[in-house]
C-alpha cells in the first residue's frame, strides 16, 4: 500500500536503531501518547531492539481505555432499552462497564451495532424512523471532527431520530497532567501524528517550553515511530525541548482548519474524568447547547447512573506510564484478555493487551 | 492526582456469547467446558478436524460443521457451496477420501425460492466437483426471525487408509510451515458483503475443496505429511495454535513470507484486523518434514488451488505450544489465540 | 487516535451538499467524506482516512524527501560494514 508499506522496511529500520544507539549517550525515557503507536512498538518489538538506550513507557492514549466507567455504565444502560439501537466503532465492544459489557447487552437482547465511521450510524437512524439510533461519540481530536460532523447534519437534516453520547477526550491537558505529577520519569514525548493531523501543534510549544520535554509529532509505523525516537533522542542529547514534525506527510503546524472550525461550532471544551487518572479539568469535548437535543444523556433519563471507580487493579499507575504492564500483580493472572480487570487489557491498544499478546514470549524466555 | 481507579471484574457471563462461535479461545472453552465432559470418550477428545473410527479393519472419518454465515450470498460462492467445502474439507485433513454428505436445513420462513435454488444448485456442483454424494438430508422450516435466511449442516463420511493419516498432535520440530495460497480471502470477501463496514474490493471468498491438494501431497510425500489444517474461523493463527497445543511444539512464522493478496492486506489496515485471524476456505496448512518440504511444495504447486503454496515458517522445540512470528523489520512477536472475533476499531 | 490510514481519491461528488469521494485503499473502495480536505484536494491526491473522513492531503513531496533520507541512511549503514570488512 502506498504511504503505508514503505514505512515498514526492514532494512532502513535497522539502520535508524543504528542511529538511534549511536546518537544516544545514556539511557532515555520515552513515553508515546497514543494506543495505536503502542500497538506498533510492542507488535515489532521496538521498544526491545533499543532496551538499552530507551526505556519507553506508554502513555494513556488509548480513548477506549480512558472512558470513564460512567459513560460505560451510561451506554449499557442505552444499548438495554427495547426502542434503541445503540451504535458504536467495534473497540468499545468488550470494554467492561459496573457489571457487563456491550457484547453481553447484545447477548440479552439489545441492539448493538458495529460502525466505521459516524455517518453510518446517522443514515441507520434515516433508514429506520422508527427507533431511536445512538452513537457513542468515543475518541481523541482525531475523531471530534467526525462525530462533530455527524451531529451537524443530524441537525440539518432534521434526523430527529439520532443522537449522540460523547465521551470525547484531548491529549494536552492529560500530557500537562503526567508532567506535572511528583512521580513522572517521562523526559520525552512522542506525540499523535493523527491527533496532530486535526489539530496541529501549537498547542505544545508552551508544554516543551515550560517542562523542558522534547515533543515529536510521530506517525504510526514501524519507520515513523523509529525517526520519531531519533528525533527525541538527538533533542535530549543535545539539551533541546522543542517540537518537532516527523509526520510530515500528513501535519502541518496548524493542522486542518476546517475540522478545527466544525468541532469548536458543535462542541466546548468540558471537565473530563479518564479513567484511572481521575478528572482534569477541560480535558474533555460535550456538545454545545445548540445541539442539545442531539445529546443522549439529556434525551434518555441516564441520571440515575453515578458509578464510583473502586480501587483495585493498577490501571491508573500503568496508564500515567509509572507501572509497567507485567509488575501488576494481576498481570496475566487474574486479568487476562479473556477475563480482563482493566480497559488496558481489554482494549486491544492498551498497554495491558499489547504486553500480554505480543510480549508474553520474552517474560517467558 | 485523584487516587487509581479500577473498574469491578466483568461478572462472568452466564450465557452464551457471539465470541463463543469465533473459532479462538471463547470457542475451545466452551466445548472443554460444556461439551465434553457429557461426552468423553477417546476419539472425541483427539478434536481432529474428524472423528476417525475402526469398523472392523476399515477406517472411517466423520465429521460435521454447521454453517450459519451471513450474508447468505458473498463473492466467490453462498452458504451452500461454503457447506459442502467446509465438511470435504475436515475430512480431507484427516486424510480421508470424503465419499458422502447428509444435509439438515433450517428455512427460515420467507426465504425467497430463488435464493434457495441457487444455494441449492451451488451445493450440487460443490459436491459433483467434490466427487461426493449427498445420500441424506432433513428440512425444517421456522418462524420469521428465528434463522437469518437459511442454517445449513453437513456431515461428511469418507474412507482413510492406514497408509496415510495426518493428524495435528502428529507435527514434529524441524517440520516445515507450508501453506497452500493465498491468505484472508474468504473472511474479507464476507466483510465486504456485509452492511455497516460498507466498502468495495475485488476479493473473492477462497471456498473449495481441497481434497485434490492432499491428493497431490499424499502421491508426492505420502504419510511423512505430518499433520494438515484448513484455516477456517480464527485463521491461519488459531489454526497453528491448535496444532502447536496438540503436538506440544512451538511455531516460528516468518512474516515476510506469509501470501496476503493487496486487497486484503488494505481491507485489514481500514478494520484494523490481523490478516493472521481472517477465515479461509480453500487453503490448507501442512507440516512436512525439511527433507519432503520442497516436494511437498512442488505437488502443491502442480495444481491451480495451490500454485501459490509457500513456506512460511518451521516448527521448533522450544516455547512448546506458542507460536511466534519474526517481523519483517526483524523483532518476533507471539501469535496467540484471540479470546473471541477481531473487531473493527478507530483506535 | 490513531487507524488513519492513506488512500486514493478516485471519485468526487456531492452527496445532499456534502462534499463526499470514493477513496481506493491498495485495492479495497470506500465512501468518504471530504469536506475538511475539499479545497485542498483533487482526483488522484492521496489523503488520510480516519473512520470515513479524510482529515489530510498526504503531502507527496514532503513523503518522497524523507524517504529519500531515509533511505540514504541504510545506504550509508551498508558501506560501513563493508568498510569493516574490507579495512
Amino acid at each position: 500500500m502506498k504511504y503505508l508499506s514503505e514505512y515498514r522496511d526492514g532494512r532502513v529500520a535497522r539502520a535508524l536503531v543504528a542511529e538511534i544507539k549511536a546518537a544516544a549517550t545514556r539511557r532515555w525515557v520515552l513515553m508515546e501518547v497514543c494506543g495505536g503507536q503502542t500497538h506498533t512498538i510492542v507488535k515489532q518489538g521496538l521498544d526491545e531492539m533499543l532496551g538499552d538506550v530507551i526505556e519507553m513507557v506508554h502513555g494513556p492514549g488509548c480513548p477506549v481505555c480512558v472512558t470513564p466507567l460512567e459513560q460505560i455504565d451510561k451506554a449499557l444502560a442505552l444499548a438495554a432499552r427495547p426502542d434503541v439501537i445503540f451504535t458504536s466503532f467495534g473497540d468499545m465492544l468488550r470494554v467492561p462497564g459496573s457489571d457487563c459489557d456491550l457484547q453481553q447487552i447484545r447477548a440479552r437482547g439489545g441492539a448493538v451495532r458495529i460502525v466505521y465511521s459516524p455517518l453510518d450510524a446517522l443514515e441507520l437512524a434515516r433508514k429506520t424512523p422508527d427507533k431511536q439510533v445512538v452513537f457513542f461519540a468515543v475518541g481523541f481530536e482525531t475523531t471530534a471532527p467526525a462525530n462533530a460532523m455527524a451531529v451537524w447534519r443530524a441537525k440539518e437534516l432534521g434526523v430527529d431520530n439520532f443522537s449522540v453520547l460523547v465521551s470525547h477526550v484531548t491529549v494536552p491537558p492529560a500530557m500537562t497532567a503526567l508532567l506535572a505529577a511528583p512521580d513522572n520519569r517521562v523526559q520525552g514525548f512522542l506525540a499523535a501524528g493523527h491527533v496532530c493531523t486535526v489539530m496541529g501543534w501549537t498547542e505544545y510549544e508552551p508544554i516543551a517550553a515550560k517542562y523542558k520535554v522534547p515533543i515529536v509529532v510521530t506517525g504510526f509505523e514501524p519507520l515513523d515511530i523509529l525517526e520519531g525516537m531519533l528525533l527525541a533522542v538527538r533533542q535530549l542529547e543535545e539539551g533541546r525541548h522543542e517540537v518537532e514534525n516527523q509526520y510530515v506527510r500528513s501535519v502541518r503546524r496548524d493542522g486542518n482548519q476546517p475540522a478545527q472550525d466544525l468541532v469548536s461550532r458543535v462542541f466546548e471544551l468540558v471537565d473530563r474524568s479518564w479513567r484511572g487518572i481521575g478528572p482534569i479539568p477541560r480535558s474533555g469535548l460535550g456538545l454545545r447547547e445548540e445541539f442539545a437535543a442531539f445529546d443522549a444523556e439529556k434525551r434518555f433519563d441516564l441520571a440515575g447512573i453515578h458509578t464510583t471507580e473502586p480501587a483495585e487493579c493498577r490501571a491508573g499507575d500503568v496508564l500515567r506510564g509509572v507501572l509497567k504492564p507485567f509488575d501488576c500483580p494481576a498481570f496475566g493472572k487474574a486479568c487476562t484478555p479473556e477475563h480482563p480487570l482493566g480497559a488496558p487489557m481489554v482494549s486491544s491498544e492498551g498497554a495491558c493487551a499489547a504486553y500480554y499478546n505480543y510480549g508474553r514470549f520474552r517474560s517467558a524466555v | 492526582m485523584t487516587t487509581i481507579a479500577c473498574p469491578i471484574p466483568a461478572a462472568a457471563t452466564d450465557r452464551v456469547q457471539l465470541g463463543h462461535g469465533s473459532g479462538g479461545k471463547m470457542s475451545a472453552a466452551l466445548i472443554r467446558d460444556r461439551f465434553l465432559p457429557h461426552f468423553a470418550n477417546d476419539v472425541l477428545s483427539q478434536l481432529g478436524d474428524a472423528a476417525v473410527v475402526d469398523i472392523g479393519g476399515q477406517c472411517l472419518a466423520i465429521s460435521t460443521d454447521t454453517f450459519v454465515v451471513q450474508p447468505l450470498e458473498f463473492p466467490g460462492g453462498n452458504i451452500g457451496s461454503l457447506a459442502v467445502h467446509g465438511t470435504v474439507n475436515d475430512l480431507a485433513m484427516m486424510g480421508a477420501r470424503p465419499q458422502w454428505l447428509a444435509a439438515g436445513f433450517v428455512l427460515e420462513e420467507g426465504l425467497p425460492f430463488d435464493v434457495l435454488d441457487r444455494i441449492v444448485a451451488a451445493m450440487a456442483d460443490a459436491a459433483r466437483a467434490a466427487r461426493v454424494l449427498l445420500v441424506a438430508g432433513d428440512t425444517k422450516v421456522v418462524e420469521r426471525g428465528k434463522a437469518d435466511g437459511v442454517f445449513i449442516n453437513t456431515t461428511g463420511v469418507g474412507l482413510r487408509t492406514p497408509d496415510f493419516g495426518p493428524a495435528p498432535a502428529r507435527a514434529r520440530p524441524g517440520d516445515a510451515v507450508i501453506v497452500s495460497g493465498p491468505l484472508g480471502c474468504h473472511g474479507i470477501a464476507i466483510m465486504t458483503a456485509r452492511e455497516g463496514l460498507a466498502f468495495e474490493a475485488e476479493i473473492v471468498s477462497d471456498s473449495a475443496a481441497l481434497t485434490p491438494l492432499v491428493e497431490r501431497l499424499r502421491k508426492r510425500v505420502g504419510n511423512a505429511v505430518h499433520a494438515l489444517r484448513d484455516p477456517t474461523r480464527g485463521g491461519l493463527a488459531s489454526a497453528l495454535n491448535e496444532i502447536a497445543a496438540a503436538a506440544r511444539i512451538g511455531v516460528v512464522l516468518d512474516e515476510t513470507a506469509l501470501p496476503i493478496p493487496g486487497p486484503v492486506a488494505a481491507a485489514c489496515e481500514m478494520l484494523g484486523f490481523d490478516p493472521l485471524y481472517v477465515a479461509n476456505e480453500g487453503v490448507l496448512v501442512a507440516f512436512v518434514p525439511e527433507a519432503q518440504a520442497d516436494a511437498a511444495v512442488a505437488a502443491l504447486r502442480s495444481h491451480a488451488l495451490g500454485r501459490s503454496a509457500v513456506r512460511i515458517g518451521r516448527a521448533v522445540a522450544a516455547h512448546p505450544g506458542m507460536v511466534v512470528m519474526e517481523t519483517a523489520i526483524g523483532g518476533t512477536r507471539v501469535v496467540d489465540m484471540l479470546p473471541g472475533d477481531q473487531l473493527p476499531r478507530i483506535c | 487516535m490513531c487507524l488513519g490510514i492513506p488512500g486514493k481519491i478516485v471519485a468526487m461528488h456531492d452527496t445532499q451538499g456534502l462534499p463526499m469521494g470514493v477513496v481506493d485503499f491498495g485495492g479495497v473502495r470506500r465512501e468518504v467524506c471530504l469536506a475538511y480536505v475539499a479545497d485542498e484536494v483533487k482526483l488522484g491526491d492521496y489523503a488520510i482516512v480516519h473512520v470515513g473522513f479524510a482529515i489530510s492531503k498526504v503531502d507527496e513531496a514532503e513523503a518522497q524527501r524523507t524517504f529519500a533520507v531515509l533511505r540514504e541512511m541504510s545506504q550509508l549503514d551498508e558501506l560501513e560494514w563493508m568498510k569493516e570488512l574490507a579495512p
